[in-house]
């Protein structure tokens, strides 16, 4: 069963050849034996009940096209009832006394959670190893990140342990897990999800999406996924299209766009090799394919790693061991309560962006820093404009390197340095997505597609053809 | 710009973070190494560009001054680390 697609799940529970609650003791007997790490909590008890209660509503007639298929929530999605930590100590015993808007529309669809998943600590870091629960292995060599941040999600699809799992993008946090996993990941426009009881990181930039098998799977649940929300002040309200009817549509004809500054040094030539090999695939299907120049890419970083920070020192100042989270013991007076809860519940990354964005927006350093960040935010922004007046979609690599060694990268610059192909597309609002595109030493490597704003039903549909030619969704890591 | 220890901990502070003077030398050597990536934001020319600070251009929307939130205090309060008579309780503050 757990080689299905969610599109054959959905046949498999509507013919009746098996039934939500197999489905999802089949998946949860698959997470009981993996060792992974890609699940901070499994929701055993409640995943069988809200089975049975998807199996009486597709008996009844009365079920939705998602009813009953299982999923993985990444643990950043506030859950009643069920503890959400967004990987850090500081909400290791956190319980939210609400759903996120995401956690209802998955449970209107009578979808089943399996449990949280592993993540970097407030969704900061590329690697997974960030969390306070430990890294998540790459199912394909377990002496390997799976990436991050959505590293347990990512691992999770990737190792058939479930069909789905939600995943939030900041800079990359949902395209290069799944690039590194050999898995569909797409981040959505900025506002076409609601960020409503998603614990905010950067907020101008954040972004929740799917990570599935195949784009056609990514369609389906994006369909439940999105919408107008008025708990979310930034969503965006435009209506949401079938994702599906437009898979079909052929990509003769289509303009791709190649950004040369993302085929400079510093690209693995493996990597290299197999999105080249991709590029020609689309070529062999009619698309028609240009080089297009987004000069400012370079400066994504530091923009980013700006923006970002300052964003997240905000944010996270809601975390002072007052209200709910982690408190130190004894405080002496309200300012050591503060001090200690904050230094003893936040691990190192975050501790470092929160400085960085503390000393950016700090008397005197604002227009330096954060103001001036902006500013170039607006000129990387136009770049994608002036490269969408000639292409239709842009494509690259997801990111420099295949998954690299499990506490190889020590270094904080280095770690942000490999974030290069990602950021600009969060700065930019755009979305973007990474396919499997093929295999480098073993490892996975995917494709990057960029749209321009709202042009989700494009991408799924360019990947979608991708799919039907090519058969690297297909490839498992259990078959190794 | 190049921090010291001294302005490392008073950075720290301002956020309400602690380090530990066993700490301090490798922050401030983590934290300018950082900087100097982010310094090469002053090198650019960004000319007449207006500052973004948001992806899509939108204007915040406004609602109807409406109540919308049920009393939820009770709730709210079962999952913080320390309360009493329904208020929040931290240490004391005014003897």
């Amino acid at each position: 069963m757990h080689n299905l697609t969610i599109a054959e799940q959905i046949k498999g529970l509507r013919n009746k050849d098996f039934s939500s609650l197999e489905l999802t003791q089949h998946y949860l007997n698959r997470i009981n034996d993996s060792e992974l790490n890609a699940f901070i909590s499994v929701t055993s008890n409640q995943a069988l009940s809200q089975a049975k209660e998807a199996d009486k509503k597709i008996a009844n007639g009365k079920s939705s096209s998602l009813t009953g298929i299982p999923y993985a929530h990444k643990d950043i999605f506030c859950t009643k009832g069920v503890k959400t930590t967004a990987g850090s100590k500081m909400l290791d015993s956190f319980i939210s006394p609400y759903d996120a808007t995401l956690t209802n529309k998955l449970n209107a669809e009578n979808m089943v959670m399996l449990g949280k998943t592993n993540m970097d600590e407030f969704a900061m870091g590329s690697s997974n190893e960030n969390s306070y629960f430990g890294p998540v292995q790459n199912p394909w060599d377990t002496e390997k990140v799976p990436g991050g941040s959505s590293g347990g999600s990512a691992a999770a699809v990737a190792a058939r342990i479930s069909p789905f799992a939600t995943g939030t993008d900041t800079g990359g946090s949902i395209r290069q897990p799944a690039s590194l996993c050999g898995i569909t990941g797409l981040k959505p426009t900025y506002g076409r999800i609601s960020r409503y009881g998603m614990i905010a990181y950067a907020s101008s930039l954040d972004q929740a999406g799917p990570l599935t098998r195949t784009a056609e799977d990514a369609a389906i649940v994006l369909n439940a996924m999105a919408g107008f929300d008025t708990n979310d002040s930034t969503s965006a309200n435009k209506s949401v299209p079938d994702y599906t009817q437009c898979l079909k549509n052929s990509v003769n004809g289509l303009k791709i766009g190649l950004p040369k500054e993302y085929f400079s040094d510093g690209l693995d030539k493996g990597v290299e090799k197999v999105v080249m090999q991709s590029i020609k695939e689309y070529e062999s299907m009619g698309a028609k394919v240009q080089e297009v120049s987004l000069p400012n890419t370079i400066h994504a970083i530091p923009a980013y790693y700006i923006v970002a920070p300052c964003e997240c020192s905000s944010n996270l100042s809601r975390f002072d061991g007052v209200k709910y989270g982690y408190r130190c013991e004894d405080p002496r007076d309200l300012n050591d309560l503060y001090l200690r809860s904050r230094s003893e519940g936040f691990g190192d990354e975050v501790k470092r962006r929160i400085m960085i964005g503390t000393y950016a927006l700090s008397a005197g350093y604002y227009d330096a820093y954060y103001l001036k960040a902006q500013k170039v935010r607006q000129l990387i922004s136009e770049d994608f404009k002036k490269a969408f007046k000639d292409v239709d979609v842009i494509m690259s690599p997801v990111s420099p390197s295949a998954a690299f060694d499990l506490g190889s990268v020590k270094d904080p610059v280095s770690m942000y340095l490999a974030d290069i192909y990602t950021l600009s597309v969060n700065l930019a609002g755009l979305p973007g997505m990474s396919i499997p595109a093929g295999f480098s030493d073993n490892l996975p490597v995917g494709l990057q597609l960029i749209g321009n704003h709202w042009s989700e039903e494009l991408l799924l549909n360019t990947a979608h053809q991708f799919q039907m030619r090519t058969d690297w969704h297909n490839y498992s890591p259990a078959d190794r | 710009m190049s921090l010291d220890n001294k302005k490392v901990k008073e950075i720290a502070y301002l956020a309400r973070l602690n380090i530990e003077d066993s700490e301090i030398e490798q922050s401030t050597a983590e934290l300018n190494n950082i900087l100097k990536l982010m310094d090469k934001l002053g090198e650019i020319d960004t000319g007449e560009a207006q500052p973004m600070a948001h992806p899509l251009k939108m204007s915040q929307r406004l609602r109807e001054d409406n109540v919308t939130e049920e009393d939820l205090s009770e709730e709210f309060q079962a999952i913080a680390p320390k309360t009493g008579k329904g208020h929040f309780l931290v240490p004391t503050v005014i003897e």
